[in-house]
């Protein structure tokens, strides 16, 4: 591919893009069509961090993420969003690690500016970095963490929020474990094996399933979990064989599915590997997913979504180097639900630190069309939306299957 | 009775990476008592340097298995066997030798370095390689990197009874199975072999002999980086994707092997790889779930070292060979 050209058109589109489908339809920004998008000099600045793995294995993932709030953030600036502020990105590498995500939630918090932060992708590092947030009382929003317990704590009977500042435009395993299940008890898939990577995103999604499924008449018949830093999973694959299920469902992410699908065809286990939004990614196929596997992820399919296909053209206009990826649209979503926020408080403020907690409790009220359908936040933070679709590797790409809530 | 045997077959395979591994850290400690915590990373570069010499040969994909085996794998494993063995030896001079008469925790610690040093050296630059940047394709290894899959190994495997032997297990084995023979012709055959044994027995004496002391170093470390850079391309080949961390866990396994076959000893870090790969592929089946597999590998290891803390086959066998 010719890369000069395809900027070239890039920019060509970008002009139309920005001007036929930009801000204006994003929640009723003041939209002052001629103006020239560059922020006038007196401007105050108020900056949205984002806290994602942006180099590593889940780097794919991370920089999708990035570069759907930077944008956010564009946009919101080229149409005022906020009269009187320029919107700026404070972008964190996590490396999918939670010492990592606590110290840039730390560097980020101590930045005065700093109103708002994306992320985290992982659940196991917001587990560190929600803490820190919630302490500088800035609000974070995540686009992809899926774990039950970190809007609803611990006691998932009970469920106490524990952190005010913390909110989510993701569905969460609760939902995701058991769509899963539906959908391969539908099939007339009635032996399973589960294995996770005993990571909390992991572990969390295949409890939720394994709950779920037996709950629908399902069985388990292995449940085995894999080291995340493994390379070889014979063992763990002959083992399953032995079980002879029909699927396996993976509770991790696609650095390690990907091998763990390609060792065990190649072992003779030929049975779809499924798994969740982790690994709905396109390098899931690259490093070894192969036709049939299939995963769940939140929301209906991005590029099929009517409300989606804005962002879509947007983001390819903009000229990102990497794919939005599977957390683009959410991510872009959960930008513009903290800049919805920060319209309400930010109108009154006179520096950024001070309008923080406002900002969170301006959250309550943030409701509208975003690329993923409707936004908004329940009494626990998390989104108000239970859609999910299941993907189907077909070839070198993933195909919707089937796009549903979950009963 | 089936399982077993497939068990065994995926542990020795496991096993015969982690011995190929292994045979670096034990003639490095041989000669001179250092751990090269940095030797996983070489295994690591050479796994890289297979990459990038199939990707300079242009990618070629869909082979018979002729082609693919007489020429691209061998060119392959050149490929990987001398970036491994040039990246080993800069180290040495780099980062060891000016340490060689320091305190033993110094070349020990400047081993931690160099290997953290590849680690993010590899993830950051592998993309940007200046004279490679013009062949399209040319990944960065700041994510996992596909490998090539090479017809007649990749994909292949033998039925046996209900025990399927993967083609990449077979060629893992073949390849310990070569290697142990051309270091047991190495040690024992020829001159610089024969230097090395000397000067693992005592490196002043040796040098009092005449023996030049640096070069049998060199020799050393430069044996150990070929047989890792091989097991990187079995990696490649067994795993399907390679990536700049994959050389910490498996330098880390493989230096328990080293440590449990007796560390010193060539023939013992073999031993001690094979049956570190037996133990935790037949524990995951045997005793409690998969989870449980390192658990057992390390109480194996911590048994060995208090009824027998030289090792299964003793320290420095290298010392009688």
């Amino acid at each position: 591919m010719n890369k000069s050209m395809f900027k070239l058109a890039g920019v060509a589109v970008v002009v139309g893009a920005l001007a036929l489908t930009g801000c204006g339809t994003r929640g009723g920004a003041s939209a002052e069509s001629s103006a020239s998008g560059s922020a006038a000099a007196a401007n105050k600045v108020a900056k949205i961090g984002v806290i994602a793995p942006l180099s590593g294995d889940l780097s794919a993932l991370g920089l999708g993420i990035k570069n759907s709030v930077d944008l956010a953030i564009k946009q919101a600036n080229e149409s005022k969003a906020i009269p009187g502020w320029t919107l700026e990105l404070a972008a964190e590498d996590d490396q999918a690690t939670p010492d990592v995500g606590k110290n840039a939630a730390t560097k980020l918090a101590s930045d005065d500016a700093v109103v708002g932060v994306v992320g985290t992708l992982n659940s196991s590092v917001a587990q560190s970095v929600i803490p820190v947030l919630s302490a500088a009382s800035i609000a974070q929003v995540s686009p992809a963490n899926t774990n039950p317990s970190l809007t609803k704590g611990e006691d998932l009977a009970n469920p106490k929020r524990p952190y005010a500042n913390y909110f989510r435009t993701c569905t969460t395993d609760a939902v995701q474990g058991p769509f899963a299940a539906q959908y391969l008890l539908e099939t007339g898939i009635k032996k399973v094996a589960t294995i996770h990577d005993k990571k909390t995103y992991g572990q969390g999604l295949v409890d939720n399933f394994t709950t779920a499924f037996k709950a629908g008449g399902g069985e388990i018949v292995a449940a085995e979990t894999i080291n995340p830093d493994d390379k070889d999973f014979s063992a763990v694959i002959t083992k399953v064989k032995a079980a002879s299920p029909e699927a396996i469902y993976y509770g991790g992410e696609y650095p390690q599915a990907g091998p763990l699908s390609k060792q065990a065809k190649a072992a003779g286990l030929t049975v779809p590997l499924m798994g969740g939004d982790g690994i709905y990614d396109g390098n899931f196929i690259k490093l070894g997913g192969s036709a049939g596997d299939l995963a769940t992820s939140v929301g209906a399919p991005v590029d099929t979504l009517e409300s989606a296909k804005a962002f879509v053209s947007a983001y390819t206009a903009g000229g990102y180097s990497e794919p939005y990826a599977a957390y683009g649209a959410y991510s872009y979503d959960a930008a513009n639900a903290i800049i919805n926020a920060l319209k309400v408080s930010l109108a009154s403020a006179t520096d950024a630190k001070s309008a923080r907690q406002a900002t969170i409790d301006a959250f309550a009220k943030v409701s509208f069309d975003g690329a993923t359908g409707k936004v908004g936040f329940d009494e626990f933070g998390d989104s108000v939306s239970r859609v999910l679709t299941v993907y189907k590797v077909d070839g070198t790409e993933w195909k919707a299957e089937k796009t549903g809530e979950l009963k | 009775m089936d399982l077993f045997f497939q068990q065994l077959i995926n542990g020795l395979s496991l096993g015969a990476l982690y011995a190929l591994i292994a045979v670096g850290y034990t003639v490095v400690y041989g000669i001179v008592q250092l751990i090269n915590f940095a030797h996983g990373e070489i295994f690591m570069v050479g796994a890289f340097g297979a990459y990038a010499t199939w990707m300079v040969m242009g990618q070629p994909a869909n082979l018979s298995v002729g082609m693919a085996l007489g020429v691209v794998l061998p060119l392959m494993l050149v490929g990987g066997v001398v970036s491994s063995v040039v990246v080993a030896l800069l180290t040495e001079r780099v980062a060891y030798r000016p340490l060689r008469n320091a305190p033993r925790l110094a070349p020990l610690i400047s081993a931690i370095g160099v290997s953290v040093f590849l680690q993010e050296f590899v993830r950051l630059f592998y993309g940007t390689i200046p004279f490679v940047t013009r062949i399209p394709g040319w990944p960065d290894a700041k994510s996992a990197v596909p490998f090539p899959s090479i017809s007649g190994i990749s994909d292949a495997s033998v039925q046996i009874g209900g025990v399927l032997v993967q083609a990449s297990a077979l060629f893992t084995l073949l390849a310990l199975v070569v290697c142990t023979v051309f270091l047991w012709f190495f040690v024992n055959r020829t001159k610089t072999g024969r230097a090395m044994v000397a000067t693992s027995q005592d490196p002043d004496t040796a040098r009092l002999m005449g023996i030049n002391v640096d070069r049998v170093i060199v020799a050393a470390f430069a044996v150990g980086a070929g047989l890792a850079a091989i097991a990187g391309v079995a990696h490649g080949l067994r795993y399907g994707n390679i990536d700049f961390r994959m050389g910490f866990l498996a330098g880390l396994k493989a230096f328990t092997a080293a440590v449990l076959g007796g560390i010193g000893n060539i023939n013992g870090a073999v031993v001690g790889g094979l049956v570190l790969g037996v133990v935790e592929a037949l524990a995951s089946n045997y005793l409690g779930t998969t989870a449980w597999k390192d658990v057992w590998a390390f109480a194996l290891l911590i048994l060995v070292l208090v009824f027998r803390p030289q090792g299964l086959l003793g320290a420095k066998v290298v010392d009688r060979a």
